[in-house]
């Protein structure tokens, strides 16, 4: 089974009179290595959008998990090989709302003792969006090609929805989705209880924010859970799976690029 | 409150979470708080505006403490008041005692007040055989079931009406026994009618303050049950006692940041009680104290000016934070085992007695930024959570195997090439392992996760590897 889509668009014969952006997609641990088909989702959208896609290979991570634990000597050494890698790039795109922020919030506070960084990181940070408030807000995306017949509810991860303020924008595109409906969660706004290294320093508590959170998910009647953050899906899924539902939950790029049909679910068992 | 429980913080959040009566009051949370500031902050459209304002006085009144604090004394001394400038907690309680020593006061009346409870004022008094009685309805019910405060602005919240009703039974004797107490109205009656005896006979009132005004000399209290005004105006005495950041300029700054006060706290306009003290009894005055003292202390809080934590300073206590809190609403207050819960206290408390003890508490979150999102100061909590997780790496503190799995991985990270080969192994491995449910149950090492969820299983191939297999069949 291939999760990356069989054909890539190819260029259109007549030349552009604009050159398109030229995006830097910051994949991120979590879709490297669990979800490949969120990167591939990401850039189809992306390229659908009018952007060119480029995806620099020596990238690992933003350096989130090292920052967040008072280890800031370990997060500059991951972080700053990225600044570099990505300075030649009109934008810097990531599907995930917490990465994304790590690099527009946090990374001016990670290198704020180092003046020759404040520059580059500064320009950086200018430059970087999450995946979807990027589709709408700078390639003023109003619609996507993609169906999906059923009702989904979806979770306004923590980073991007107070960080980053996004919270309308994937409403908005899935709302042009064919046959798609949208069941609100009562809180969608209410942390999951992953938080990091949190779900396995403070599991029980971790456990208690998840279980009140698939109980909203469950109550909400919903076919599908999305979200846009790997972290906050792999979590909801994994105690949806450990509670017996079969609840289908993806990440929100892969219903907007209508790559539904190229995987199954996070933690979904084969079915039909 | 000398001795915390922070240090056992993953045990008491065990035990709160295994509190069926504890968890079924925390449900109480959302339309008893959340819900109220959510409507109250509907109505008032210059409520950011009123933030961005009051954050910038406290700002400003910080930044040149020195001066209103000198400012605030002077005026309380032009009034006829005293100030007594504590360093620590001892100093404050032995002032205190010295205070209803010298008056020969045998039983002292309580208006709520978090630093009485963070210098531990009640079981001191006691053991100098003064008659102590909180007088807010919280207080009172927690003070009689010998349990420190769950939540700063409502102290009983882990408590249900039929448990305070069988403390009313115990407590006041001389009634009837079978007397209905099941109605919300039948006990605080009760509590009134017993209060009242009390107000009456007491040497010594205790407050709290919620502000120092420096241009009048004038300690403020909100309240909403009247009981601050009848202890402080009644006795012979009135102690306000206050942490040294209590203060602001002028009476203007107290009303703006009353604007953003109850709001935040209870989803009121205004509590229903505002109290401005200013100075004992005058000769014209009808009723107040003879003498009026204000005990400022520090107790380790300018050790946070010129630090990252300074910030923590402007905080009003008005718990918007551990309202809107998950982990809050999770294992309650008495988990985080010291006087002030909640994000709030996450960063308090470590200021105050040490990373050391507190550690747990910074670690306690998920950074969701709920805390930021609602604080009313625009107290930047998550990120001082941080900070004093960076103090702990620093220090060594915090568990070692966590220390060393975040280096290693940091060093794996920073090694593209190695990284991309290891995370190819285990991208394959865990999908086997993950079978045709697509999901791990049970993995050594990972108890942490799988303790309570299925781990995702993932797809097999990493997202880079698909990636250069693509770009290389592009190419052929």
């Amino acid at each position: 089974m291939s999760f990356a889509p069989s054909s890539t668009s190819t260029p259109s014969s007549t030349p552009d009179p604009t050159p398109k952006p030229r995006v830097g997609l910051f994949v991120t641990c979590l879709v490297d290595m669990f979800r490949p088909t969120v990167g591939f989702s990401a850039v189809k959208l992306l390229e659908e959008a009018g952007c060119v896609v480029d995806v620099p290979m020596e990238q690992v991570c933003c350096g989130q998990p090292a920052f967040n634990a008072g280890d800031l000597a370990s997060a500059r050494k991951v972080a700053k090989p990225l600044i570099a890698m990505f300075a030649d790039h009109d934008y810097v795109v990531a599907p995930s709302g917490s990465c994304a922020g790590m690099m527009i919030k946090h990374f001016p506070e990670l290198f704020a003792n180092d003046p020759e960084m404040a520059e580059p990181v500064k320009a950086l940070a200018a430059k970087t969006w999450e995946l979807v408030s990027f589709l709408t807000d700078v390639m003023k995306l109003q619609g996507v090609a993609a169906a999906f017949d059923g009702s989904i509810t979806y979770h306004d991860s923590c980073s991007g929805l107070r960080e980053l303020k996004v919270k309308e924008q994937p409403r908005k595109l899935l709302r042009s989705v064919t046959g798609l409906s949208i069941n609100e969660l009562q809180e969608p706004e209410t942390c999951c209880g992953f938080g990091g290294t949190f779900c396995v320093k403070y599991p029980e508590i971790s456990g208690k924010m998840v279980g009140d959170k698939t109980t909203d998910i469950k109550n909400s009647g919903a076919d599908m859970l999305l979200a846009g953050d790997m972290g906050c899906l792999m979590n909801m899924a994994g105690k949806l799976r450990r509670e017996g539902s079969d609840m289908e939950v993806r990440h929100v790029a892969e219903v907007l690029a209508d790559m539904t049909m190229a995987a199954p679910g996070i933690a979904g068992s084969e079915k039909g | 409150m000398e001795n915390s429980t922070s240090p056992k913080f993953k045990q008491n959040a065990h035990d709160a979470l295994n509190d069926a009566s504890l968890q079924r009051a925390l449900g109480r949370l959302k339309t008893g708080f959340k819900d109220k500031r959510t409507a109250a902050i509907a109505q008032l459209p210059e409520f950011e505006q009123l933030r961005d304002a009051a954050r910038d006085i406290k700002n400003h009144t910080l930044a040149n403490l020195d001066h209103y604090l000198t400012a605030f004394e002077a005026n309380v001394i032009a009034n006829g008041g005293h100030v007594h400038w504590c360093a620590d907690a001892e100093e404050a309680r032995q002032t205190v005692l010295k205070i209803c020593q010298d008056k020969d006061a045998k039983s002292v009346l309580k208006g709520k007040s978090m630093i009485s409870e963070e210098i531990g004022l009640n079981a001191f008094l006691e053991k100098q055989d003064l008659k102590v009685v909180e007088t807010d309805l919280g207080e009172y019910i927690i003070q009689l079931r010998n349990e420190p405060p769950s939540h700063i602005i409502a102290p009983a919240i882990h408590v249900h009406k039929e448990q305070v009703a069988d403390s009313f039974r115990a407590t006041h004797k001389g009634r009837d026994i079978n007397r209905p107490l099941d109605e919300p109205r039948e006990l605080l009656d009760e509590a009134r009618e017993v209060m009242r005896e009390h107000f009456f006979a007491a040497d010594v009132g205790i407050t709290g303050a919620n502000f120092l005004i420096a241009e009048t000399g004038t300690s403020v209290i909100v309240t909403n049950e009247g009981n601050g005004d009848l202890t402080q105006t009644l006795s012979k005495v009135h102690i306000a006692i206050a942490s040294l950041e209590k203060v602001v300029p002028t009476l203007e700054d107290a009303s703006t940041i009353l604007r953003v006060l109850a709001r935040s706290a209870t989803g009121q306009e205004m509590s229903s009680y505002t109290t401005f003290s200013t100075g004992p009894r005058r000769t014209e005055d009808l009723d107040g104290p003879e003498e009026y003292h204000v005990i400022l202390l520090d107790n380790g809080r300018s050790n946070m000016l010129g630090t990252e934590f300074q910030d923590m300073l402007r905080c009003i206590r008005c718990a918007a934070c551990m309202n809107h809190c998950p982990v809050y609403g999770a294992v309650g207050g008495h988990a985080y085992g010291w006087v002030y819960p909640g994000p709030m206290g996450s960063v308090l408390t470590p200021s105050l007695i040490g990373v050391e003890e507190a550690g747990h508490l910074p670690n306690a979150s998920t950074f969701c930024g709920k805390c930021e999102e609602v604080c009313p100061m625009r107290i930047p909590l998550p990120k001082m959570m941080r900070h004093w997780r960076e103090r702990e790496f620093e220090k060594h503190l915090g568990p070692q195997s966590m220390r060393f799995g975040i280096q290693a991985w940091a060093w794996m990270a920073s090694q593209p090439k190695l990284y991309q080969f290891a995370t190819g192994i285990a991208a394959r491995a865990l999908k086997l392992i993950g079978g045709s449910k697509r999901a791990i149950r049970k993995l050594p090492l990972a108890s942490g996760w799988t303790d309570i969820r299925d781990l995702p299983a993932p797809q097999g191939k990493t997202f880079k590897q698909l990636w250069a297999e693509q770009q290389a069949a592009k190419k052929a």
